[in-house]
């Protein structure tokens, strides 16, 4: 009994629990709601099914949601990653439509590296205002949100830039081996950012210091370099990401491409485990978070919610998400019913109140 | 000078927080017409005495009374209401509102709801001419002097019908003309009859201004003295506390030939380091092998000079040379490079990252030395971690559970863990040893007499003189914000001399200012 009950509490104290159950619950009720819901069938050689697209339309909110989740991690926010999506978008699509052959791969190539090194040096205008001069990370980053949608609006001349470029679509509607390639790039992105941050110091370096900037000052490290890296990942992240949002609909529209995705992105990531107060973050907790968020969409759609609530369903949601999440709510009713408070709660205590 | 009943008694007040005893039955009175000064280090209990007056915590047992009546206040409005006004450490005006506006906000005079801003001025005025402070009452706070700002915080602490005036480390951030300024003051509000109570830092002060003195020592009271019939000597006896020696198993160490030491280069020599506002300019030379003891009450700068030498500060000027040769402490990251380590005494604010586990606080300062590029491998790390784990007696021995876990004088073997994996070739340990328990503390001291041994240099601050003399083979002393003197740890040197340094600043001519 007792070795069930330590597995249990191994299991729902684990940090990705609370998360993939959140998720698991929104897929059974789909599926009560409409028992197809979860099947997948091979048709031409590439898998269909709500699953298969869920995991599709998630692919550019689980790119963003990465970069995001690390600038998170420094203790600041990246508001201008919608805006850096429509920029890269607009770059990439611009280049192409001025091409002779606009389904030349090397076309292609050559636009996305364009759009991409632009999105780096738009990511280091972030990092040197946060890292260099110290401009709030909020109020930096507004700069970029907006104009950056003016910069989108510029390169695409204010038009709706459409090209006709099979190898660009392919990389939001393409497949690989059955599933959609999208899919692949995500994860793709999900493992270098992973290994980036893991395999070097960089992931407990940024982690230090969006914990106690102070501390890790005194302990040498050079939190300024560390910050601006976030912030040109982030850009990295989103360009990828506004590549893909581009090519679902093989058309650049500087306002509408990424527009409030950093909202998303943000949510994403809270959802997945990291704080917005900096410190741990949690890469795997972003991926679930942002399945969280597209399933939550295609919910709305599947369940025919009429647009006019949709956008309230989705809150009352989102709010029941982050209440699950948070250990003081679930203490609130674990004391409730055991009147033992949890080892969460003594664990937040502070350790020594030295009162001087 | 003083009426004979006291306008507020405070009687047998214990406040406890968990896990420690702030106040243990605590009297305290206060005389109309007299500068009452609460002495005692860090920590003694000062802040939660006036806390427990004004309202700010509940006392767990106690009473107080004002003009012979019981009271509780519910918080520091209620007690300014009733006649106790405080004036905090920090001047919590609002800089960019006037100086009138400052002194009324929230009690203007209205008419109708409306605010009458003629009023308003007639009355700042009339208030500040009281104070012989010639102000224009419409001008900005901020376009004035922090001292001048903390007078309008006194001018709008009086203007309630104050009877008891606190002001709390209100000298901290002033220079000597602005605390003659803000002292004319006091006598003046003294004269009128008001109590004041006062706690400050800086002896000097006491001395000038106080009528009667009050001791606190970890959370206990020690007494009540008139100012005339209490040297400074022991003044400084009292708030230090002679502790029980029970540490007698460290050998008396110090007590090495300090001229066999300073043989030779020095490791790091630095001239007229200084900081405005922070510590006056001073010279150091510290050489490998080396125990330099920094004494001195807190607030005196012992603080502020280890960060100098650390780059935590950037100072004002001077040189340093390190192995003799010219260089630059600007950054920490600059002064790890040069083989410097500080632990801080702040552990939660400026030491460990509480999210991290043990491990990554451990590796922290030298991960960073080596850039995020070349991570540690981790088969080094868990070397390193357990082998600093085993030598310090780190409990849980677990290197993988947040650090925040753990008790404070575990973590600060996590901090001096975290530094002696760098191989530092000096170090600055600010109180490693406050308030962790008595076990842990012979440990980090025996540890500082090995290092020592070994050949590193240790800059050790503590505010136990016991502690500093057992290790140290020079002794510099700070007070009010100067080095006032080195002194050898040879066979003439005691507690009661440092004391004495410290109480009276002699022996500065032996100062290389």
């Amino acid at each position: 009994m007792n070795a069930t009950m330590g597995r249990y509490r191994a299991v729902t104290g684990h940090r990705l629990f609370w998360p993939a159950a959140v998720l698991v619950v929104m897929l059974a009720a789909n599926t009560i709601y409409r028992p197809g819901f979860l099947s997948i069938e091979l048709k031409d050689g590439h898998l269909y099914g709500s699953p298969i697209d869920i995991l599709r339309l998630s692919a550019p909110l689980i790119l963003v949601a990465l970069g995001m989740t690390l600038v998170i991690s420094t203790g600041g926010i990246d508001l201008s990653v919608g805006s850096v999506c429509a920029i890269s978008g607009a770059i990439a699509c611009m280049y192409i439509s001025k091409q002779p052959d606009q389904n030349s791969l090397a076309v292609v190539l050559a636009a996305l590296a364009m759009a991409f090194g632009v999105a780096l040096v738009l990511g280091a205008w972030n990092g040197v205002l946060v890292a260099v001069i110290g401009i709030q990370p909020i109020i930096a980053t507004l700069i970029l949100m907006v104009a950056g949608r003016g910069l989108a609006q510029l390169i695409t001349q204010g038009q709706i830039i459409t090209i006709n470029s099979e190898p660009f679509r392919a990389i939001g509607l393409g497949h690989l081996l059955t599933l959609p390639l999208a899919i692949f790039i995500a994860l793709a992105a999900a493992l270098v950012v992973a290994a980036f941050t893991r395999r070097t110091a960089l992931g407990m370096i940024v982690e230090s210091v969006g914990g106690n900037a102070e501390a890790s000052r005194l302990a040498g490290i050079r939190s300024g370099r560390v910050v601006f890296l976030a912030y040109v990942l982030s850009a990295a992240c989103a360009a990828i990401a506004g590549f893909m949002m581009t090519a679902n609909v093989s058309s650049a529209d500087g306002n509408a491409v990424g527009l409030w995705v950093e909202l998303d992105a943000i949510l994403a990531v809270v959802i997945g485990g990291t704080s917005l107060a900096g410190g741990r973050f949690f890469l795997s907790g972003t991926i679930i978070g942002a399945l969280i968020i597209q399933t939550l969409t295609t919910t709305v759609y599947a369940m025919d919610i009429s647009p006019q609530t949709s956008l309230l369903f989705k809150a009352v949601v989102v709010i029941a998400v982050c209440l699950i999440q948070a250990p003081a709510f679930r203490a609130r009713f674990t004391r409730r019913r055991r009147n033992v408070p949890t080892p969460n709660a003594i664990a937040d205590k502070p350790k020594e109140q030295v009162p001087a | 000078m003083t009426d004979s009943r006291p306008v507020l008694t405070m009687t047998g007040i214990s406040k406890s927080f968990p896990g420690v005893r702030a106040l243990h039955d605590v009297n305290f009175r206060l005389f109309p017409g007299e500068v009452h000064a609460l002495m005692g280090e860090n920590g003694a209990g000062k802040s939660t005495l006036i806390k427990v007056l004004t309202g700010v915590y509940d006392t767990d047992e106690g009473t107080i009374t004002l003009d012979g009546e019981p009271v509780s206040f519910s918080g520091p409005m209620q007690a300014t209401a009733a006649g106790v006004s405080t004036v905090f450490q920090e001047v919590n005006l609002c800089t960019n509102l006037s100086v009138a506006e400052n002194i009324f906000i929230g009690r203007e005079p209205r008419l109708l709801g409306a605010v009458r801003w003629g009023e308003v001025r007639r009355r700042a005025r009339a208030l500040l001419a009281r104070l012989d402070l010639d102000l224009d009452v419409s001008a900005p706070l901020g376009s004035y002097s922090l001292a001048i700002q903390q007078m309008v915080a006194i001018a709008r602490a009086i203007d309630i019908q104050a009877r008891v005036l606190i002001l709390d480390e209100p000298t901290s951030s002033l220079d000597a003309g602005e605390v003659a300024q803000l002292f004319r003051i006091m006598r003046q509000l003294r004269d009128e009859g008001i109590a004041i109570l006062f706690v400050t830092h800086f002896l000097d002060q006491v001395y000038e201004i106080a009528d009667r003195i009050t001791v606190l020592r970890n959370g206990g009271l020690v007494g009540e003295y008139l100012t005339t019939e209490l040297p400074q000597l022991s003044l400084v006896e009292k708030m230090i506390g002679k502790e029980l020696d029970v540490l007698e198993g460290i050998e008396e160490h110090s007590r090495r030939d300090l001229a066999a030491l300073e043989e030779g280069t020095p490791l790091v020599a630095v001239s007229n380091f200084g900081r405005a506002g922070a510590v006056e300019p001073f010279s150091l030379t510290i050489h490998a092998g080396e125990v330099v003891g920094l004494a001195g009450l807190l607030g005196s700068g012992r603080t502020e000079v280890a960060r100098l030498l650390f780059g935590a500060d950037r100072t004002d000027g001077g040189q340093v040379a390190v192995d003799g040769t010219a260089s630059s402490l600007r950054t920490p990251a600059q002064a790890i490079d040069h083989g410097v380590g500080f632990c801080s005494e702040n552990r939660r604010a400026e030491g460990i990252v509480a999210d991290l586990s043990v491990r990554e606080n451990m590796i922290l300062a030298m991960q960073a030395a080596r850039g995020w590029l070349r991570p540690v491998p981790r088969r080094r790390q868990d070397e390193l971690v357990d082998k600093y784990i085993k030598a310090l007696n780190i409990r849980p021995a677990d290197p993988e559970v947040p650090v925040r876990n753990l008790s404070g004088g575990n973590q600060q073997k996590v901090l001096l863990a975290r530094w002696l994996i760098t191989e530092p070739r000096l170090l600055i340990l600010d109180e490693p040893t406050r308030g962790i328990d008595i076990g842990a503390k012979t440990e980090i001291q025996k540890l500082v007499t090995q290092l020592s041994d070994g050949g590193m240099a240790v800059l050790f601050i503590s505010a136990e003189l016991e502690e500093v003399l057992r290790l140290s083979h020079k002794v510099a002393v700070m007070r009010d914000r100067q080095m006032v003197a080195q002194l050898a740890n040879d066979d003439s040197l005691d507690a009661d001399r440092i004391m004495q340094t410290i109480a009276s600043g002699s022996h500065r001519e032996e100062a290389d200012r």
